[in-house]
Protein backbone atom coordinates (compact mmCIF):
# COMPACT_ATOMS: atom_id res chain seq x y z
CA UNK A 1 0.00 0.00 0.00
CA UNK A 2 1.87 3.36 -0.99
CA UNK A 3 0.35 6.48 -2.46
CA UNK A 4 -3.61 7.72 -0.82
CA UNK A 5 -5.58 9.66 -2.61
CA UNK A 6 -7.61 12.29 0.01
CA UNK A 7 -9.90 15.08 -0.58
CA UNK A 8 -7.61 15.81 -3.47
CA UNK A 9 -4.54 15.65 -1.58
CA UNK A 10 -1.55 12.83 -2.83
CA UNK A 11 -0.17 11.31 0.44
CA UNK A 12 2.82 9.44 0.27
CA UNK A 13 1.24 6.97 2.56
CA UNK A 14 -2.19 6.40 4.83
CA UNK A 15 -0.70 7.41 7.95
CA UNK A 16 -1.43 10.87 9.52
CA UNK A 17 -1.36 12.15 13.00
CA UNK A 18 -4.25 12.76 14.90
CA UNK A 19 -4.60 16.66 16.23
CA UNK A 20 -3.19 17.94 19.39
CA UNK A 21 -0.80 14.45 19.16
CA UNK A 22 2.48 15.79 17.96
CA UNK A 23 3.83 19.58 18.12
CA UNK A 24 5.59 19.53 15.00
CA UNK A 25 7.39 22.72 15.99
CA UNK A 26 8.50 21.59 19.50
CA UNK A 27 9.96 18.12 17.60
CA UNK A 28 12.19 20.23 15.47
CA UNK A 29 13.68 21.82 19.03
CA UNK A 30 14.30 18.22 19.91
CA UNK A 31 15.06 16.12 17.45
CA UNK A 32 16.75 18.82 15.02
CA UNK A 33 16.93 17.99 11.38
CA UNK A 34 15.96 14.44 12.22
CA UNK A 35 12.50 15.32 12.52
CA UNK A 36 11.84 16.85 8.38
CA UNK A 37 14.43 13.94 6.94
CA UNK A 38 12.14 10.98 8.42
CA UNK A 39 8.70 12.79 9.53
CA UNK A 40 6.59 10.17 10.57
CA UNK A 41 3.09 11.12 8.72
CA UNK A 42 1.60 11.57 5.32
CA UNK A 43 0.03 14.98 6.20
CA UNK A 44 0.56 16.97 9.46
CA UNK A 45 -2.93 17.66 11.38
CA UNK A 46 -2.14 20.74 13.65
CA UNK A 47 -3.50 21.00 17.33
CA UNK A 48 -6.85 22.98 17.69
CA UNK A 49 -6.90 26.58 17.03
CA UNK A 50 -9.32 29.12 18.76
CA UNK A 51 -9.97 32.23 17.68
CA UNK A 52 -8.24 33.93 21.01
CA UNK A 53 -5.14 32.05 22.94
CA UNK A 54 -5.89 29.57 25.52
CA UNK A 55 -3.72 28.52 28.25
CA UNK A 56 -5.18 25.28 28.55
CA UNK A 57 -6.14 23.39 31.73
CA UNK A 58 -5.06 23.69 35.31
CA UNK A 59 -2.41 20.23 35.74
CA UNK A 60 -2.59 17.69 36.14
CA UNK A 61 -3.28 16.73 33.10
CA UNK A 62 -2.57 13.28 32.27
CA UNK A 63 -3.95 9.89 33.97
CA UNK A 64 -2.67 6.76 32.61
CA UNK A 65 -5.49 4.39 32.38
CA UNK A 66 -5.61 0.72 31.99
CA UNK A 67 -4.12 0.90 28.40
CA UNK A 68 -4.46 4.16 27.77
CA UNK A 69 -4.76 7.70 28.82
CA UNK A 70 -7.06 10.18 29.77
CA UNK A 71 -6.41 13.84 28.96
CA UNK A 72 -7.54 17.21 29.70
CA UNK A 73 -5.02 19.26 28.49
CA UNK A 74 -7.67 21.96 27.68
CA UNK A 75 -6.83 23.06 23.79
CA UNK A 76 -3.65 25.60 24.83
CA UNK A 77 -2.82 27.39 21.61
CA UNK A 78 -1.52 30.78 20.77
CA UNK A 79 -5.32 31.63 19.30
CA UNK A 80 -5.63 32.73 15.47
CA UNK A 81 -3.58 35.72 14.81
CA UNK A 82 -0.74 33.98 17.24
CA UNK A 83 -1.25 30.79 14.89
CA UNK A 84 -0.66 32.89 11.58
CA UNK A 85 1.97 34.77 12.24
CA UNK A 86 3.99 32.08 14.50
CA UNK A 87 3.59 28.99 13.77
CA UNK A 88 2.29 28.21 10.15
CA UNK A 89 5.54 29.72 8.86
CA UNK A 90 7.00 27.19 11.01
CA UNK A 91 4.54 24.28 9.76
CA UNK A 92 5.01 25.00 6.33
CA UNK A 93 8.40 23.99 5.84
CA UNK A 94 7.53 20.60 6.85
CA UNK A 95 7.64 17.97 4.12
CA UNK A 96 4.29 17.18 3.89
CA UNK A 97 0.80 18.86 3.00
CA UNK A 98 -0.84 20.66 6.50
CA UNK A 99 -4.06 20.20 7.91
CA UNK A 100 -4.90 22.88 10.68
CA UNK A 101 -7.59 21.88 12.88
CA UNK A 102 -9.85 24.36 14.45
CA UNK A 103 -12.97 24.92 16.90
CA UNK A 104 -15.31 27.63 17.87
CA UNK A 105 -17.83 27.60 20.10
CA UNK A 106 -20.11 29.82 17.71
CA UNK A 107 -21.13 29.76 14.01
CA UNK A 108 -19.98 33.43 14.20
CA UNK A 109 -16.36 31.61 15.71
CA UNK A 110 -16.03 28.90 13.41
CA UNK A 111 -16.78 30.76 10.56
CA UNK A 112 -13.46 33.25 11.41
CA UNK A 113 -11.41 30.67 11.91
CA UNK A 114 -12.41 29.12 8.38
CA UNK A 115 -11.75 31.74 6.30
CA UNK A 116 -8.47 33.31 8.12
CA UNK A 117 -6.88 29.37 8.00
CA UNK A 118 -8.98 28.66 4.30
CA UNK A 119 -7.31 31.57 2.62
CA UNK A 120 -3.92 30.71 3.67
CA UNK A 121 -1.87 28.54 0.68
CA UNK A 122 0.59 26.80 3.30
CA UNK A 123 -3.12 25.16 4.50
CA UNK A 124 -4.15 22.34 2.15
CA UNK A 125 -7.47 21.28 4.00
CA UNK A 126 -9.27 22.25 7.49
CA UNK A 127 -10.50 20.01 9.95
CA UNK A 128 -13.37 21.41 12.07
CA UNK A 129 -13.44 19.86 16.29
CA UNK A 130 -16.76 20.05 17.34
CA UNK A 131 -16.77 18.60 20.44
CA UNK A 132 -16.80 22.20 21.39
CA UNK A 133 -19.69 22.95 23.91
CA UNK A 134 -22.26 25.47 22.11
CA UNK A 135 -22.44 28.17 24.38
CA UNK A 136 -26.15 29.05 23.89
CA UNK A 137 -26.98 25.65 24.71
CA UNK A 138 -24.03 23.43 26.58
CA UNK A 139 -24.21 20.76 24.42
CA UNK A 140 -20.96 20.06 21.90
CA UNK A 141 -21.43 21.36 18.81
CA UNK A 142 -20.85 18.03 17.45
CA UNK A 143 -23.27 15.79 19.53
CA UNK A 144 -26.52 15.41 17.32
CA UNK A 145 -26.95 15.39 13.41
CA UNK A 146 -29.37 18.70 13.83
CA UNK A 147 -26.71 21.06 15.46
CA UNK A 148 -24.11 19.71 13.61
CA UNK A 149 -25.71 20.73 10.13
CA UNK A 150 -26.87 24.03 11.57
CA UNK A 151 -23.66 24.78 11.66
CA UNK A 152 -22.14 23.18 8.72
CA UNK A 153 -24.70 25.34 6.47
CA UNK A 154 -23.43 28.43 7.67
CA UNK A 155 -19.27 27.56 8.13
CA UNK A 156 -19.34 25.52 4.44
CA UNK A 157 -19.77 28.55 2.12
CA UNK A 158 -16.84 30.38 3.75
CA UNK A 159 -14.02 27.75 2.56
CA UNK A 160 -13.40 26.26 -1.06
CA UNK A 161 -10.80 23.96 1.24
CA UNK A 162 -11.79 20.48 2.03
CA UNK A 163 -13.24 20.61 5.21
CA UNK A 164 -13.28 17.69 7.34
CA UNK A 165 -15.41 17.04 10.36
CA UNK A 166 -13.86 15.55 13.18
CA UNK A 167 -16.87 13.66 15.03
CA UNK A 168 -17.48 12.97 18.72
CA UNK A 169 -17.94 9.91 19.57
CA UNK A 170 -19.80 10.89 23.24
CA UNK A 171 -22.98 11.10 20.76
CA UNK A 172 -26.03 8.47 20.60
CA UNK A 173 -25.44 7.47 16.80
CA UNK A 174 -22.10 8.48 15.22
CA UNK A 175 -23.12 7.67 12.03
CA UNK A 176 -26.40 9.85 12.03
CA UNK A 177 -24.25 12.62 12.53
CA UNK A 178 -22.12 11.79 9.76
CA UNK A 179 -24.67 11.46 7.28
CA UNK A 180 -25.78 15.28 8.75
CA UNK A 181 -22.20 16.30 8.11
CA UNK A 182 -21.75 14.94 4.44
CA UNK A 183 -25.77 16.27 3.80
CA UNK A 184 -24.31 19.77 4.54
CA UNK A 185 -20.83 19.68 2.35
CA UNK A 186 -18.35 18.08 4.45
CA UNK A 187 -15.76 16.92 2.70
CA UNK A 188 -14.51 14.15 4.67
CA UNK A 189 -14.97 13.13 8.49
CA UNK A 190 -12.40 11.99 11.12
CA UNK A 191 -13.08 9.74 13.93
CA UNK A 192 -13.11 9.25 17.08
CA UNK A 193 -11.77 11.89 19.23
CA UNK A 194 -11.47 11.08 22.61
CA UNK A 195 -14.39 9.28 24.88
CA UNK A 196 -15.19 11.47 27.97
CA UNK A 197 -13.93 10.01 31.44
CA UNK A 198 -13.36 10.74 34.48
CA UNK A 199 -9.87 9.81 36.48
CA UNK A 200 -10.83 8.52 40.38
CA UNK A 201 -9.52 10.84 42.34
CA UNK A 202 -9.05 7.95 45.25
CA UNK A 203 -6.04 6.63 43.08
CA UNK A 204 -3.58 9.49 43.62
CA UNK A 205 -0.88 8.18 45.89
CA UNK A 206 -0.36 9.89 49.89
CA UNK A 207 -2.73 12.72 48.43
CA UNK A 208 -6.20 14.06 48.31
CA UNK A 209 -5.77 15.59 45.08
CA UNK A 210 -8.12 15.12 41.98
CA UNK A 211 -7.69 12.83 39.42
CA UNK A 212 -7.74 15.71 36.61
CA UNK A 213 -7.35 19.25 37.12
CA UNK A 214 -9.88 19.90 35.38
CA UNK A 215 -12.20 16.77 36.77
CA UNK A 216 -13.02 15.17 33.29
CA UNK A 217 -10.97 14.66 30.27
CA UNK A 218 -10.65 12.27 27.06
CA UNK A 219 -9.54 8.83 27.12
CA UNK A 220 -7.49 7.44 24.28
CA UNK A 221 -4.92 4.36 23.67
CA UNK A 222 -5.71 0.75 22.80
CA UNK A 223 -8.56 0.46 25.47
CA UNK A 224 -10.33 2.91 23.21
CA UNK A 225 -9.88 0.75 19.72
CA UNK A 226 -12.63 -1.15 19.69
CA UNK A 227 -14.92 1.43 19.89
CA UNK A 228 -13.17 3.03 17.00
CA UNK A 229 -13.23 0.08 15.26
CA UNK A 230 -17.20 -0.25 15.68
CA UNK A 231 -17.34 3.80 15.09
CA UNK A 232 -15.76 4.15 12.06
CA UNK A 233 -17.52 0.96 10.23
CA UNK A 234 -21.05 2.37 11.24
CA UNK A 235 -19.78 5.57 9.66
CA UNK A 236 -18.67 4.02 6.47
CA UNK A 237 -22.04 1.77 6.15
CA UNK A 238 -23.67 5.08 6.51
CA UNK A 239 -22.02 7.80 4.15
CA UNK A 240 -19.79 7.98 1.15
CA UNK A 241 -17.17 10.45 2.67
CA UNK A 242 -13.29 9.60 3.14
CA UNK A 243 -12.54 8.85 6.83
CA UNK A 244 -10.05 8.81 9.02
CA UNK A 245 -10.09 6.47 11.08
CA UNK A 246 -8.38 6.89 14.97
CA UNK A 247 -8.61 5.66 17.90
CA UNK A 248 -5.60 3.24 19.81
CA UNK A 249 -3.45 2.08 16.67
CA UNK A 250 -0.56 0.51 18.19
CA UNK A 251 0.18 -1.09 15.25
CA UNK A 252 -0.02 -2.23 11.43
CA UNK A 253 -3.11 -4.62 12.57
CA UNK A 254 -4.98 -1.94 14.25
CA UNK A 255 -4.67 0.25 11.47
CA UNK A 256 -5.48 -2.42 8.71
CA UNK A 257 -8.23 -3.72 10.40
CA UNK A 258 -9.69 0.81 10.14
CA UNK A 259 -8.81 0.63 6.83
CA UNK A 260 -10.45 -2.39 5.86
CA UNK A 261 -13.57 -0.91 8.08
CA UNK A 262 -13.69 1.77 5.43
CA UNK A 263 -11.30 4.30 6.52
CA UNK A 264 -9.06 6.25 3.86
CA UNK A 265 -6.25 6.98 6.30
CA UNK A 266 -5.51 6.14 9.86
CA UNK A 267 -4.51 8.57 12.68
CA UNK A 268 -2.02 7.59 15.47
CA UNK A 269 -1.88 9.86 18.56
CA UNK A 270 -1.26 8.09 21.65
CA UNK A 271 1.48 5.71 20.39
CA UNK A 272 3.25 8.52 18.95
CA UNK A 273 3.50 9.58 22.97
CA UNK A 274 5.00 6.11 23.26
CA UNK A 275 7.33 5.81 19.91
CA UNK A 276 7.57 9.26 17.75
CA UNK A 277 8.14 6.87 14.89
CA UNK A 278 5.30 5.29 15.60
CA UNK A 279 3.31 6.68 12.06
CA UNK A 280 6.18 5.90 10.19
CA UNK A 281 6.79 2.12 11.60
CA UNK A 282 2.89 1.68 10.80
CA UNK A 283 2.79 2.78 7.55
CA UNK A 284 6.71 1.04 6.45
CA UNK A 285 4.36 -2.34 7.77
CA UNK A 286 1.27 -1.32 5.55
CA UNK A 287 3.42 -1.24 2.70
CA UNK A 288 4.04 -4.29 2.74
CA UNK A 289 2.11 -7.26 0.83
CA UNK A 290 0.87 -10.49 2.14
CA UNK A 291 3.19 -11.64 -0.68
CA UNK A 292 6.77 -10.34 0.51
CA UNK A 293 5.87 -10.43 4.06
CA UNK A 294 5.03 -14.36 3.69
CA UNK A 295 8.36 -14.14 1.93
CA UNK A 296 10.00 -12.51 4.26
CA UNK A 297 9.56 -14.97 6.59
CA UNK A 298 11.23 -18.20 4.72
CA UNK B 1 22.16 20.10 24.69
CA UNK B 2 22.74 17.23 22.90
CA UNK B 3 20.01 16.37 20.72
CA UNK B 4 18.32 13.01 20.44
CA UNK B 5 16.80 11.05 17.61
CA UNK B 6 13.83 10.50 16.36
CA UNK B 7 13.86 6.71 16.60
CA UNK B 8 13.85 5.00 20.03
CA UNK B 9 17.12 2.79 20.63
CA UNK B 10 16.53 -0.66 22.03
CA UNK B 11 19.19 -0.83 24.73
CA UNK B 12 20.67 -4.04 26.96
CA UNK B 13 20.12 -3.90 30.81
CA UNK B 14 24.43 -4.29 31.71
CA UNK B 15 23.29 -3.94 35.31
CA UNK B 16 20.33 -3.11 38.22
CA UNK B 17 22.19 -2.32 41.14
CA UNK B 18 20.22 -1.97 44.73
CA UNK B 19 21.54 1.12 45.91
CA UNK B 20 19.32 1.64 49.70
CA UNK B 21 15.91 2.43 49.21
CA UNK B 22 17.15 3.17 45.72
CA UNK B 23 18.25 0.69 42.40
CA UNK B 24 20.46 1.98 39.49
CA UNK B 25 19.90 0.88 36.76
CA UNK B 26 22.87 0.54 33.74
CA UNK B 27 21.91 0.37 30.24
CA UNK B 28 25.16 -0.02 27.39
CA UNK B 29 24.80 3.01 25.60
CA UNK B 30 28.76 3.44 23.59
CA UNK B 31 27.01 5.45 20.99
CA UNK B 32 23.88 7.17 22.05
CA UNK B 33 24.62 11.38 21.77
CA UNK B 34 25.93 12.42 25.05
CA UNK B 35 23.80 13.75 27.74
CA UNK B 36 24.18 17.10 29.23
CA UNK B 37 23.80 16.83 32.98
CA UNK B 38 20.16 17.58 33.62
CA UNK B 39 18.44 15.74 30.54
CA UNK B 40 16.37 13.04 31.10
CA UNK B 41 15.61 9.93 28.87
CA UNK B 42 11.94 8.23 28.66
CA UNK B 43 12.60 4.55 29.09
CA UNK B 44 10.13 1.45 28.48
CA UNK B 45 10.89 -1.97 29.67
CA UNK B 46 11.22 -3.70 26.05
CA UNK B 47 9.66 -6.64 27.40
CA UNK B 48 6.14 -7.10 29.74
CA UNK B 49 5.26 -2.91 29.83
CA UNK B 50 2.18 -3.33 30.52
CA UNK B 51 -0.08 -6.26 31.17
CA UNK B 52 0.49 -5.71 35.15
CA UNK B 53 -1.96 -4.37 37.48
CA UNK B 54 -5.04 -2.73 35.63
CA UNK B 55 -3.05 -3.02 32.67
CA UNK B 56 -0.12 -0.45 33.21
CA UNK B 57 2.46 0.82 32.85
CA UNK B 58 1.38 1.55 29.05
CA UNK B 59 3.23 4.95 28.92
CA UNK B 60 7.09 5.60 28.84
CA UNK B 61 8.16 6.93 32.02
CA UNK B 62 10.87 9.94 32.49
CA UNK B 63 14.36 10.11 34.23
CA UNK B 64 16.75 12.05 34.40
CA UNK B 65 20.25 10.62 33.24
CA UNK B 66 22.22 10.06 36.48
CA UNK B 67 25.47 9.43 35.34
CA UNK B 68 27.04 8.15 32.05
CA UNK B 69 30.42 7.06 31.71
CA UNK B 70 32.15 4.16 30.06
CA UNK B 71 29.52 3.66 27.54
CA UNK B 72 26.60 3.24 30.48
CA UNK B 73 23.48 5.11 31.02
CA UNK B 74 22.70 5.14 34.64
CA UNK B 75 19.45 6.18 35.73
CA UNK B 76 17.92 5.99 39.47
CA UNK B 77 14.97 4.39 40.54
CA UNK B 78 12.86 4.28 43.07
CA UNK B 79 9.80 1.84 43.36
CA UNK B 80 6.61 4.41 43.47
CA UNK B 81 4.01 2.59 41.10
CA UNK B 82 4.16 -0.25 38.05
CA UNK B 83 6.27 1.80 35.89
CA UNK B 84 9.50 1.80 38.33
CA UNK B 85 8.30 -1.18 39.23
CA UNK B 86 8.75 -3.38 36.00
CA UNK B 87 12.23 -0.97 35.81
CA UNK B 88 13.46 -2.19 38.96
CA UNK B 89 12.92 -5.93 37.92
CA UNK B 90 14.94 -5.57 35.12
CA UNK B 91 18.35 -7.50 34.97
CA UNK B 92 21.79 -7.50 33.18
CA UNK B 93 20.58 -8.99 29.22
CA UNK B 94 17.12 -7.50 29.37
CA UNK B 95 16.54 -4.49 26.63
CA UNK B 96 14.94 -1.13 27.38
CA UNK B 97 13.88 1.44 24.66
CA UNK B 98 15.09 4.45 25.46
CA UNK B 99 13.96 8.15 23.53
CA UNK B 100 16.75 10.67 24.22
CA UNK B 101 18.56 12.21 25.08
CA UNK B 102 15.88 14.86 25.93
CA UNK B 103 15.02 18.56 27.59
CA UNK B 104 17.09 21.18 28.90
CA UNK B 105 19.86 20.88 31.24
CA UNK B 106 22.16 22.72 33.76
CA UNK B 107 23.80 25.69 32.51
CA UNK B 108 27.36 26.70 33.72
CA UNK B 109 27.38 28.90 37.22
CA UNK B 110 27.58 32.64 36.22
CA UNK B 111 30.96 34.08 36.47
CA UNK B 112 32.39 34.47 39.99
CA UNK B 113 29.67 32.11 41.48
CA UNK B 114 30.38 28.73 43.12
CA UNK B 115 27.41 26.14 42.59
CA UNK B 116 26.02 24.42 45.29
CA UNK B 117 24.39 21.67 44.86
CA UNK B 118 21.00 20.48 46.39
CA UNK B 119 19.52 17.48 46.36
CA UNK B 120 16.37 15.32 47.68
CA UNK B 121 15.39 12.09 47.66
CA UNK B 122 15.32 10.30 44.16
CA UNK B 123 15.99 14.02 42.91
CA UNK B 124 20.06 13.48 43.63
CA UNK B 125 19.82 11.56 40.33
CA UNK B 126 20.80 14.70 37.81
CA UNK B 127 23.13 16.40 40.50
CA UNK B 128 25.33 12.80 40.45
CA UNK B 129 26.33 13.64 36.65
CA UNK B 130 26.22 17.29 37.08
CA UNK B 131 28.79 17.08 39.92
CA UNK B 132 30.84 14.98 37.49
CA UNK B 133 31.23 17.44 34.67
CA UNK B 134 32.01 19.82 37.68
CA UNK B 135 34.97 17.52 38.93
CA UNK B 136 36.13 17.12 35.67
CA UNK B 137 36.49 20.79 35.13
CA UNK B 138 37.79 21.00 38.09
CA UNK B 139 35.06 23.87 39.29
CA UNK B 140 34.62 24.04 43.01
CA UNK B 141 31.07 23.64 44.34
CA UNK B 142 28.75 22.26 47.64
CA UNK B 143 26.73 19.36 47.78
CA UNK B 144 23.87 19.06 50.01
CA UNK B 145 21.61 15.99 50.23
CA UNK B 146 18.25 15.32 51.90
CA UNK B 147 16.49 11.77 52.60
CA UNK B 148 13.71 11.02 54.91
CA UNK B 149 16.02 8.25 56.49
CA UNK B 150 18.74 6.17 56.37
CA UNK B 151 18.07 3.89 54.02
CA UNK B 152 17.40 6.39 51.06
CA UNK B 153 20.73 8.50 52.40
CA UNK B 154 22.47 5.59 51.21
CA UNK B 155 21.92 7.09 47.62
CA UNK B 156 24.50 9.92 48.82
CA UNK B 157 27.11 7.47 48.36
CA UNK B 158 26.31 7.90 44.50
CA UNK B 159 27.89 11.40 44.47
CA UNK B 160 30.92 12.75 46.41
CA UNK B 161 31.38 14.45 49.17
CA UNK B 162 28.20 15.37 50.53
CA UNK B 163 26.53 16.56 53.61
CA UNK B 164 23.65 14.60 54.17
CA UNK B 165 20.28 15.58 56.18
CA UNK B 166 17.60 12.83 56.97
CA UNK B 167 14.37 14.10 58.25
CA UNK B 168 14.34 11.05 61.10
CA UNK B 169 17.47 12.26 61.82
CA UNK B 170 19.49 8.35 61.30
CA UNK B 171 22.48 10.01 59.20
CA UNK B 172 24.07 13.59 59.23
CA UNK B 173 21.63 16.60 59.92
CA UNK B 174 18.59 15.87 61.67
CA UNK B 175 16.31 17.92 59.79
CA UNK B 176 16.06 19.49 56.09
CA UNK B 177 18.56 19.76 53.37
CA UNK B 178 17.40 23.38 52.71
CA UNK B 179 18.55 23.68 56.77
CA UNK B 180 22.38 23.07 55.36
CA UNK B 181 21.59 25.53 52.51
CA UNK B 182 20.39 28.30 54.31
CA UNK B 183 23.60 27.90 56.70
CA UNK B 184 25.73 27.87 53.02
CA UNK B 185 24.51 30.54 51.29
CA UNK B 186 25.19 32.65 54.78
CA UNK B 187 28.93 31.69 54.81
CA UNK B 188 29.06 32.04 50.84
CA UNK B 189 26.15 34.63 49.09
CA UNK B 190 28.24 34.41 45.95
CA UNK B 191 26.62 30.78 45.38
CA UNK B 192 24.43 29.73 42.31
CA UNK B 193 22.17 26.94 43.15
CA UNK B 194 21.48 23.78 41.35
CA UNK B 195 18.18 21.95 43.35
CA UNK B 196 16.02 18.84 42.44
CA UNK B 197 13.82 17.64 44.62
CA UNK B 198 10.32 16.98 45.73
CA UNK B 199 8.13 19.76 45.19
CA UNK B 200 8.08 21.15 48.92
CA UNK B 201 11.87 21.00 48.96
CA UNK B 202 11.86 22.91 45.67
CA UNK B 203 9.76 25.44 46.66
CA UNK B 204 11.82 25.84 49.77
CA UNK B 205 14.73 26.31 47.74
CA UNK B 206 13.60 28.79 45.32
CA UNK B 207 11.74 30.89 47.97
CA UNK B 208 14.92 31.09 49.90
CA UNK B 209 17.42 31.82 46.74
CA UNK B 210 14.60 34.88 45.92
CA UNK B 211 15.29 36.14 49.09
CA UNK B 212 19.08 35.80 49.23
CA UNK B 213 18.97 37.42 45.69
CA UNK B 214 21.13 34.31 44.77
CA UNK B 215 20.57 32.83 41.08
CA UNK B 216 19.17 29.06 41.03
CA UNK B 217 18.33 26.30 38.09
CA UNK B 218 15.90 23.78 39.22
CA UNK B 219 15.46 20.54 37.86
CA UNK B 220 11.79 19.82 38.05
CA UNK B 221 9.85 16.52 37.40
CA UNK B 222 6.52 16.34 36.29
CA UNK B 223 4.32 13.77 35.20
CA UNK B 224 4.71 13.37 31.35
CA UNK B 225 3.64 10.83 28.16
CA UNK B 226 6.13 11.89 25.69
CA UNK B 227 9.01 13.77 26.95
CA UNK B 228 9.41 15.83 23.60
CA UNK B 229 6.66 18.31 23.62
CA UNK B 230 3.92 16.59 21.91
CA UNK B 231 1.69 15.77 24.91
CA UNK B 232 1.09 18.96 27.08
CA UNK B 233 0.76 17.15 30.18
CA UNK B 234 3.99 18.33 32.16
CA UNK B 235 3.16 21.79 32.37
CA UNK B 236 4.02 24.12 35.27
CA UNK B 237 2.93 27.67 36.32
CA UNK B 238 4.79 30.63 34.97
CA UNK B 239 5.42 33.92 37.14
CA UNK B 240 4.29 35.82 33.97
CA UNK B 241 0.96 33.86 33.26
CA UNK B 242 0.67 30.59 31.43
CA UNK B 243 2.50 27.47 31.74
CA UNK B 244 5.44 25.86 30.42
CA UNK B 245 6.37 22.21 29.79
CA UNK B 246 8.82 20.96 31.61
CA UNK B 247 10.49 18.52 28.60
CA UNK B 248 10.79 21.47 26.04
CA UNK B 249 11.41 24.26 28.77
CA UNK B 250 12.27 22.64 31.24
CA UNK B 251 13.39 20.29 33.15
CA UNK B 252 16.11 22.39 34.48
CA UNK B 253 14.53 26.29 34.31
CA UNK B 254 15.61 29.12 36.41
CA UNK B 255 14.05 29.70 39.36
CA UNK B 256 12.82 33.08 38.93
CA UNK B 257 10.83 31.84 35.93
CA UNK B 258 8.34 30.56 38.84
CA UNK B 259 6.26 32.15 41.37
CA UNK B 260 5.50 28.47 43.41
CA UNK B 261 7.09 24.98 42.62
CA UNK B 262 4.76 23.64 45.87
CA UNK B 263 2.02 22.15 43.85
CA UNK B 264 4.04 20.57 40.74
CA UNK B 265 2.38 17.01 39.88
CA UNK B 266 5.58 15.07 40.05
CA UNK B 267 5.85 10.96 39.07
CA UNK B 268 4.53 9.41 36.74
CA UNK B 269 1.52 10.70 34.60
CA UNK B 270 -1.10 8.64 36.48
CA UNK B 271 -1.47 7.49 40.10
CA UNK B 272 1.69 5.61 41.34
Amino acid sequence: MSRVEFCGLTLAHPVINGSGTFDAIAARRVFGSDLDERFPFSAYVSKTITLRPRAGNPPPRLWEASAGLINSIGLPNKGLRGYLADDLPELARLPVPLITNVMGSTAAEVIALVEAVGERAEVSAVELNVSCPNVETGLDLGADPASLAALLREVRPHTAKPLIVKLTPNTADVALVAAAAEAEGADAVSLINTLRARAPASHRSHRAAPGLGAGTGGLSGPAVYPVALAQVAAVAGRVGLPIVGMGGVRGERQARELLEAGATLVAVGTETFRDPLAGARIAAALRETPANREQRAF
Amino acid sequence: MSLASLERRRLTVTGNDGVGAYRVLRVSDPHGPPPSPGQFSMLTAAERWGGGVDERPHLPRAFSVARCKDGEAHYLLEDVGPGTRRLCELRAGDEVWVLGPLGRGFRRPREGRRAVLVGGGVGIAPLAIWQDELLDRGAPHALMLGFRDGDHALGANLLRCARVATDDGSLGHPGLVTELLETELEDDPRAEVYACGPPPMLEAVRSLCERRGVPAQLALESGMACGFGACFGCVVPTRRGGYLRVCVDGPVVDADLLDSVAAITTGPPCPA
